[in-house]
């Protein structure tokens, strides 16, 4: 069995919800006291997907525009984005196209886009409709899906297509910047950073959210 | 506060001050984690700000010194475009936006309410544009907001002179006049106009810990009336907080650090697992801190942690949710350590009850992973010798109650050693449980303080006779004191009580301060 890690970014506006839907798919809870993300969130997934283990290491950003000239940091070296918008807020859809111009323009290999349009338990405020979303997310290659991190709707099938993407991009293109592990040896491990014994798979191979960021529930 | 028998007694002459036993002063200057805050000399604070101590930081990490381009200048100059750009398009949101108001909500100042807060802050910008205000909406208050601006450009228009103070009746209206900012502290409580002042830099240094001095400079220099608080957004919740701390911590007004009483043992075994395992190139300062109290802290060589700087990091971790979630990656600047630049600061709760937190501050953008692993090796090592339960421990069972003093007539005191620049006092316990009751002692700590560093008449020993309690304020070359007495007690008793207080403290020392300072 194969091995990849990846890296995947979570960007957007403020208050779409970036932390509550990673939360939700990692952590498996929903939180109504989020407050507001500084810098960036570190968390990490752990799952198995058509005979490889993948372990994706999502950095969960902060919306607001003080950090905005620190995204290049987060981004960098990205194998996945996930683009997240309010479908209650129509700014909040049009800032990704920003974000998209923006990956496109410093990120040189190639990355994995996911659209996410958060809280679509809120029909009655929609601003953003699934048509024009959908269709935006074809024009720049994306995938696209609709969430709501409160209902669990949605976010787990984004996160797993994503991942889908990420193994047909390892198999279709080795060079593409995705970390390959073998675990056998895992203390050659090819990752730098990570020292003998410090990647460990859960004990049962069905994919169980292990964050080992995700601590409380507060 | 009631002052009806005031008996003063400042004494300075020998004779009189027989009667005191100035304890052995611990002087280790070289060694001292932290520098002691000069309350005189604040006027001069961020007044220049030092560009150059990141790389100083990174000369001295790099041994080879070829990746020695500046991270922080290169980020600067992003922040700057992308603001740039976007600046334009909110100035005409914003600025519109009071118009739209009907004439009668145009002014917050008319309710009650608003009218009776004791300590109202504003911050503006060098064009009167809203920046801040603590209670009440910025942009309902424009009017009150152009009113201080005008009073602090006329003064200096005709006079080329800075407003400092106006008193008129109970209250005081504090200015200070930073780079392209206004602060003005408009307050009816115990506070003396200094005190406020210094309460104002705390305030200024937050928004710079924020934003850095750089950005401010761009942003102004590119545009004059840009709104700040766009960029501010989500995080006036540290500065609301900050205030909060002040009005009720007295780390703020003594300018020191409280530090978790732990064996001295335990704690130096803390800071060596800290020391050992955190000794990654770049890396400037390691600290752990649990309930607002300092744990431990690892510096590199030469640089020091200025207790302002701390105590910014302080009110971050108090006030942020989000760090309980994950491991955090954030940038801080540290004003007094380098007012132009962040620092990258890798925060993580070290217990499920997220009362613990380490943060590893480093001039490395890209260190992250590097800063996980030594997370985990001081985790590992905290957990192996129990360092993690002793905090726990600490945190659990409160630090020490007036009565372990053995000192009756002694309500409760403060205790600064100045060399260190850490405090400690007591629980706060009965007559004091009420909140208004705290206040009213809080209160008698900021008269105590302000009449002691007076700076047209600064006292060295303050014996005061009030209503309630009786006051004693004594400071020396090596620590300063605020002791709170209950009513009846004499000058003498007073005097013995303070005398067997500081043998005590001096006992407990080890337990109650840092002594030692560790470095990389």
């Amino acid at each position: 069995m194969k091995s990849i890690e990846a890296k995947v970014v979570v960007l957007g506006s403020q208050a779409v919800g970036k932390t509550s839907v990673v939360i939700r798919y990692v952590g498996g809870m929903f939180s109504k006291a989020v407050s507001p993300t500084i810098g960036a969130s570190f968390f990490t997934y752990k799952l198995t997907l058509n005979n490889y283990r993948m372990k994706l290491q999502v950095w969960d950003t902060a919306g607001q525009e003080r950090f905005r000239s620190m995204a290049p940091m987060y981004y960098r070296k990205a194998n996945a984005a996930m683009l997240v918008y309010d479908i209650t807020s129509e700014d909040s859809f049009y800032d990704i196209k920003d974000w998209v111009s923006e990956l496109k323009k410093n990120v040189d290999t190639p990355i994995v886009m996911c659209l996410v349009g958060n809280k679509n338990d809120l029909e009655e405020s929609r601003e953003v409709n699934v048509k024009d979303a959908q269709e935006y997310a074809d024009s720049i290659g994306a995938l696209f899906h609709e969430t709501s991190a409160l209902k669990n709707v949605g976010v787990e099938e984004a996160f797993l297509q994503v991942a889908q993407q990420l193994v047909k991009l390892y198999e279709s293109s080795p060079n593409s910047g995705l970390y390959s592990i073998d675990l056998d040896q895992s203390s050659s491990s090819q990752n730098p950073d990570s020292s003998g014994g410090s990647f460990q798979l859960p004990p049962d191979k069905s994919s169980t959210a292990n964050a080992a960021g995700s601590k409380c529930a507060c | 506060m009631a002052e009806n028998r005031e008996a003063e007694h400042v004494s300075t002459s020998e004779s009189e001050q027989s009667d005191f036993i100035e304890p052995e002063i611990r002087r280790k200057d070289t060694e001292e984690p932290f520098i002691n805050v000069d309350y005189e000399a604040l006027e001069e604070y961020d007044s220049q700000p030092s560009g150059v101590i990141h790389e100083l930081v990174r000369q001295c990490s790099h041994d080879d010194g070829k990746n020695l381009s500046s991270n922080d200048e290169i980020s600067g100059g992003e922040e700057a475009r992308s603001e740039s750009e976007q600046a334009s398009s909110d100035m005409e949101k914003v600025s519109l936006k009071p118009q739209e108001l009907p004439e009668e909500e145009l002014d917050e100042t008319q309710t009650a309410e608003w009218r009776e807060r004791k300590k109202h802050i504003f911050i503006l910008s060098e064009s009167g544009k809203p920046v801040y205000s603590r209670y009440g909406n910025e942009d309902k208050l424009v009017t009150i907001m152009g009113l201080l601006q005008a009073l602090v450009s006329f003064v200096h228009d005709s006079n080329k002179d800075n407003i400092r103070c106006i008193v008129a009746g109970d209250h005081k209206f504090v200015f200070l006049v930073r780079d392209h900012l206004l602060l003005v502290g408009v307050c009816c409580s115990q506070d003396s106009p200094h005190q406020i002042l210094h309460q104002l830099s705390y305030l200024y240094n937050q928004i710079l810990s924020v934003l850095t001095h750089t950005t401010l400079n761009k942003i102004f220099k590119q545009r004059r009336n840009y709104d700040l608080r766009r960029l501010l957004s989500g995080a006036e919740k540290f500065l609301d907080n900050l205030l909060h701390m002040i009005d009720t911590d007295a780390s703020f007004l003594l300018g020191a650090v409280r530090c978790l009483p732990l064996d001295s043992q335990i704690r130096d075994q803390i800071a060596q697992s800290v020391g050992q395992q955190a000794k990654v190139k770049d890396l400037v300062f390691a600290l752990i801190l649990a309930n607002n109290q300092l744990v431990t802290l690892v510096r590199m060589k030469k640089y020091f942690l200025h207790p302002m700087d701390l105590h910014l990091i302080i009110n971050l971790v108090n006030s942020s949710e989000s760090f309980k979630a994950a491991e955090s990656w954030i940038p801080i600047c540290l004003p007094k350590f380098d007012s132009s630049g962040y620092l990258q600061a890798h925060i993580s709760y070290l217990d499920e009850g997220c009362q613990t937190c380490l943060l590893l501050l480093s001039v490395d953008r890209e260190s992250f992973f590097t800063l996980s692993e030594c997370k985990n090796k001081i985790l590992e090592r905290l957990n192996k010798y129990n360092g993690l339960r002793a905090i726990s421990d600490s945190i659990a069972n409160s630090s020490y109650g007036i009565r372990q003093c053995g000192i009756s007539d002694l309500r409760h005191f403060l205790y600064k050693s100045r060399s260190t620049a850490q405090f400690t006092s007591p629980e706060i316990e009965a007559p004091y449980l009420k909140p208004e009751e705290q206040e009213r002692l809080f209160g008698l700590y900021l008269y105590l303080h302000h009449r002691i560093h007076m700076t047209d008449r600064p006292l060295k020993i303050l014996y005061h006779v009030g209503q309630h309690e009786t006051l004693l304020g004594w400071l020396t070359q090596g620590f300063e004191l605020y002791a709170v007495f209950g009513p009846l007690v004499t000058k003498p008793v007073a005097i013995a009580a303070i005398n067997k207080l500081l043998r005590w403290i001096k006992k407990e020392e080890e337990h109650l301060f840092i002594l030692s300072s560790v470095t990389f």
